[in-house]
């Protein structure tokens, strides 16, 4: 009987996440009333998907904590879903779904791969849902957050000098600094303070009017937003996190272009980004390395190409059912856990499963454009499409870099990788989603 | 609202797409590029497919099994090669890394097309599903013929068919059991004067002496297409330039030679001769048309020849070049494409051993088409050489394949290699039924002698076998 069920769980897996990303899809042209049978069947299938891996870690590895940490995870998103629904029952469900979604694949994959790093993950995400709980909250109720434009830009600055000085280097990037024995790495907030900050700047009156005046401020408030953004990106790049400069710099070109409503603004900025790429490969070698060993992994096998190879082997090999959970070698290859997530999930879940998860990634980042279109105050809907181009660029380069799309920038893919402070830093964001969601609902009530 | 909302949309298009992308390219890696990829050496993942599948059979075109799982004495399963040494080479062992048909068909062996509801319930049963067949395009008669008739000699013989790039048979001596390498593997490795595993007929860089005239020639025909008939040479047996002098082999005088002359007789004079005159740039694009300095389109792991002049090589360089002797190497599978190409009017078919993938119980996966590779020459200059060849048969040094039940278009080499003198490699490349070409063969055995003595009659064995049935 276990042989039936081990034999056939590569295929009953795929098919829960392929029913779950349909949900995904179907709820889109919905009224909210009609989603919420929809979220419930979807939040079936993320039980299944969730507890079928525990499930086959169990026999696998003859593991009964498996089951143990399963049932404790189980708690914990149920418990996260109810508590939400008490706290705003106008909360988006399917958005809860899918941040949970993330989460359990990642928690299967880490589970697997490592005992201790899942046990940290497990713990940082429990205290990190505890913490993001009350930010809907807060974002509703705390009017006076414009007022702390300038106050986020100084804290992201501040966060960025502090890293440079006290930063600890890890795989040649000056990237986290110790608290307590707790790594943290600040760039994941940076990103929040960055788009917080360029919410403010953007969204001042100037860039509403018509007047002679508005256009002079105008001119004034993006001089000083290419300033801060410019002296952000050089100061992640001065820590060698490419990738990290890469994300905020793309956030402001989009956030920028939903200010000024000119697509002239993409292709001035996209110059100045693609110059950027062509000045850091003629800087840095090791940006020189990543760019050979995309072009041909191949040829440095056993060099810079050993990563990228290894991942292409497991995708590959994993083919579109996968090895099975347990039954391939994902830990092949190097801080699989971490920037190369998403092919363990591909070897061991299979194509189909790994091509899903994209599929809910966008679906993803459409809810979070669609926060910003509903939302009726600017200040916000700049603040929800940051988030969403922050959300979205940062899985692109992750998946795109794994996949030999794109060159490995070592970015994490949000939610699944393992680490603490991009776990907790994207859980604000979609908090923040949520409670912009909430918000909007509140001004259509008062309109009727 | 909607004013608002146009560059929110555009946005949105734009990451969607992008992340579209990715999802294309993941698809088309997994089902076109990921077979070929993952079939890499440095992937241990094949393992893990090992312990899924029973791995495929090998068959040869006319059926016989060349490689199967079978259980030995101590009912372990293992890999068994029942033609032993034969085809050591050609379809290669899987036990201690890969090689031959058992590499280039590595991840289809591991990968099972049976039924799937057969395969979902052996799965859930825990048992390993039977992984696909490989049916080569070996010829096990030809390739015995071939095997036997190199005999004792270190060498290789090459047989492909011309029309579709089919190999027939490919030997290389000295050889080894593929049954017992993993076993005698530190004894197999250390042998470095004999290097069994060296696949001579794709990886033996040899001097191809006298066979390589025919990209001279070509050379020659390509920089004087009007008057290459009216060329001319007087020889007395040996030819001197800048000092440096070459040999007609053994010290024959041609006498009066035109081009085909010069070519039937294999003269070296009359070649060198033909090297001072040429462009030598010209004469580098042109070896490189042929593939040399470049890569073989082979499945497996192959060498191409080395045509090391450049327009500054000294007159002692070159002149030995234009005989295929100095710096130039070839293995014998180059040679043989050239000759293929000769055959097919300048087109070379892409060379394939693999003809088709069954599941095990014989439905075809996937079936090998021929595919037309490159043109390494036009038609008319391969007309020229194909008439020059035949020529070779007919009044040169090719003789002893004249007047068959067959005809054959050749050229024969003896070519001069280390510190002795009078020690030569003895080649034949040639192809049969110039008119409608069948196959063409190409021989190489090292040390034996003039071509025309020792490679001919090779090859004449594997023709004889080839149209006698």
């Amino acid at each position: 009987m276990t042989n039936v069920v081990l034999g056939l769980s590569r295929y009953v897996l795929a098919l829960f996440m392929a029913l779950y990303t349909i949900h995904c899809f179907l709820g889109f042209g919905l009224k909210e009333d009609e989603r919420k049978g929809l979220s419930f069947f979807q939040a079936f299938f993320l039980v299944m998907i969730h507890v079928g891996g525990f499930t086959v870690i169990y026999f696998r590895q003859n593991d009964p904590e498996a089951l143990f940490y399963c049932a404790l995870q189980e708690v914990m998103i149920i418990g996260f879903m109810v508590l939400m629904r008490i706290l705003y029952p106008k909360c988006s469900r399917l958005l809860i779904n899918n941040m949970f979604l993330f989460m359990s694949v990642g928690f299967i994959m880490l589970y697997r791969l490592s005992y201790d790093n899942h046990m940290r993950q497990f713990m940082i995400a429990v205290i990190s849902l505890i913490l993001v709980l009350p930010v809907p909250y807060i974002l509703n109720k705390a009017e006076g957050i414009r007022k702390l434009t300038y106050g986020f830009g100084a804290a992201g600055f501040m966060l960025l000098v502090f890293v440079l000085i006290i930063g600890q280097v890890t795989r040649g990037s000056r990237l986290s600094i110790s608290i307590a024995g707790i790594a943290f790495q600040p760039s994941e907030f940076v990103k929040i303070l960055f788009i917080l900050f360029l919410s403010g700047l953007f969204s001042e009156d100037c860039f509403y009017g018509d007047s002679r005046k508005d256009k002079e401020m105008r001119m004034i408030y993006i001089g000083v937003s290419a300033i801060a953004a410019a002296v952000y990106v050089f100061m992640l790049v001065l820590s060698r996190d490419l990738g990290g400069g890469a994300i905020l710099f793309v956030i402001y070109c989009f956030m920028l272009y939903y200010a000024v409503k000119r697509i002239s603004v993409l292709f001035i900025l996209g110059g100045v980004g693609a110059a950027g790429l062509a000045a850091s490969y003629k800087l840095f070698s090791h940006v020189r390395n990543r760019f050979l060993a995309w072009r041909d992994p191949f040829s440095y096998i056993e060099g810079q190409g050993y990563q990228i190879t290894q991942s292409l082997f497991a995708i590959g090999t994993g083919s579109w059912f996968g090895m099975g959970i347990n039954e391939g070698s994902p830990d092949k290859i190097p801080i699989v856990e971490r920037d190369f997530i998403f092919s363990a999930i591909a070897e061991e879940l299979g194509g189909i499963f790994a091509i899903c998860l994209i599929l809910v990634c966008i679906s993803t980042f459409l809810m979070f454009i669609f926060a910003a279109m509903k939302a009726t105050d600017p200040y916000y809907s700049l603040t929800a499409l940051g988030i969403a181009v922050c959300y979205a660029f940062q899985v692109f380069l992750n998946i795109g870099g794994v996949t030999k799309f794109i060159p490995l920038t070592g970015v994490t893919l949000p939610l699944v990788s393992y680490g603490g402070s991009s776990c907790l830093s994207t859980l604000i964001m979609f908090a923040l989603i949520q409670g912009i969601l909430i918000m909007d609902r509140k001004e259509i009530y008062k309109d009727e | 609202m909607n004013n608002k909302n146009h560059e929110l949309h555009i946005i949105m298009y734009l990451f969607t797409a992008l992340f579209m992308a990715i999802v294309v390219s993941i698809s088309v890696y997994l089902s076109v590029n990921a077979p070929k990829t993952i079939n890499s050496s440095y992937n241990m993942r094949q393992q893990n497919l090992e312990k899924r599948v029973i791995r495929g059979t090998i068959f040869s075109a006319d059926g016989e099994i060349l490689a199967e799982e079978a259980m030995n004495s101590d009912n372990v399963e293992v890999r068994y090669y029942p033609y032993k040494e034969l085809f050591a080479h050609a379809v290669g062992f899987s036990t201690h890394g890969k090689s031959g048909v058992e590499y280039a068909a590595n991840i289809e062996l591991l990968t099972s097309n049976a039924p799937v509801d057969e395969r979902l319930k052996r799965e859930m049963n825990g048992e390993r599903n039977y992984g696909d067949n490989i049916i080569t395009t070996y010829d096990t008669d030809l390739q015995k013929t071939a095997f036997e008739a190199l005999g004792v000699y270190k060498g290789a013989v090459i047989v492909m068919e011309v029309k579709t790039g089919k190999i027939l048979a490919m030997v290389s001596k000295p050889d080894f059991d593929p049954n017992t390498v993993s076993e005698n593997w530190a004894e197999i490795t250390a042998d470095t004067e004999n290097s069994p595993l060296l696949n001579r007929a794709l990886q033996g860089l040899y001097p191809p002496g006298s066979t390589f005239k025919t990209v001279t020639l070509l050379e020659y025909v390509k920089e004087n297409p009007d008057s290459y008939e009216d060329y001319f040479f007087n020889c007395n047996g040996r030819f001197t330039y800048d000092e440096t002098t070459v040999n007609c082999y053994h010290g024959s005088v041609h006498g009066k030679e035109d081009l085909k002359g010069s070519y039937e007789d294999s003269c070296n004079s009359s070649f060198a001769n033909i090297g001072t005159l040429l462009d030598i740039g010209d004469f580098k694009d042109t070896s490189e048309m042929l593939l040399f300095n470049k890569g073989l389109p082979f499945d497996v792991p192959s060498k191409a020849g080395q045509f090391p002049l450049e327009t500054d090589s000294g007159s002692e360089e070159i002149v030995h070049s234009a005989i295929g002797q100095g710096n130039i190497l070839m293995t014998p599978a180059h040679m043989e494409l050239i000759t293929c190409a000769i055959a097919n009017g300048g087109m070379l078919m892409k060379p394939y051993e693999i003809d088709r993938q069954e599941n095990y119980r014989g439905t075809v996966v996937k079936q090998n088409e021929p595919v037309r590779y490159k043109r390494l020459m036009s038609e008319s200059e391969a007309g020229i050489l194909k008439e020059y060849m035949e020529a070779v048969v007919e009044n040169g040094t090719g003789r002893k394949l004249k007047g068959l039940e067959y005809k054959v278009a050749g050229k024969t080499g003896s070519a001069e290699y280390g510190n002795v003198k009078g020690e030569s490699h003895s080649w034949f490349t040639g192809f049969s039924n110039p008119e409608d070409p069948d196959i063409a063969v190409t021989v190489i055995m090292e040390g034996a002698g003039s071509g025309s003595d020792y490679a001919v009659p090779v090859a004449k064995r594997v023709f004889d076998a080839y149209y006698g049935g």
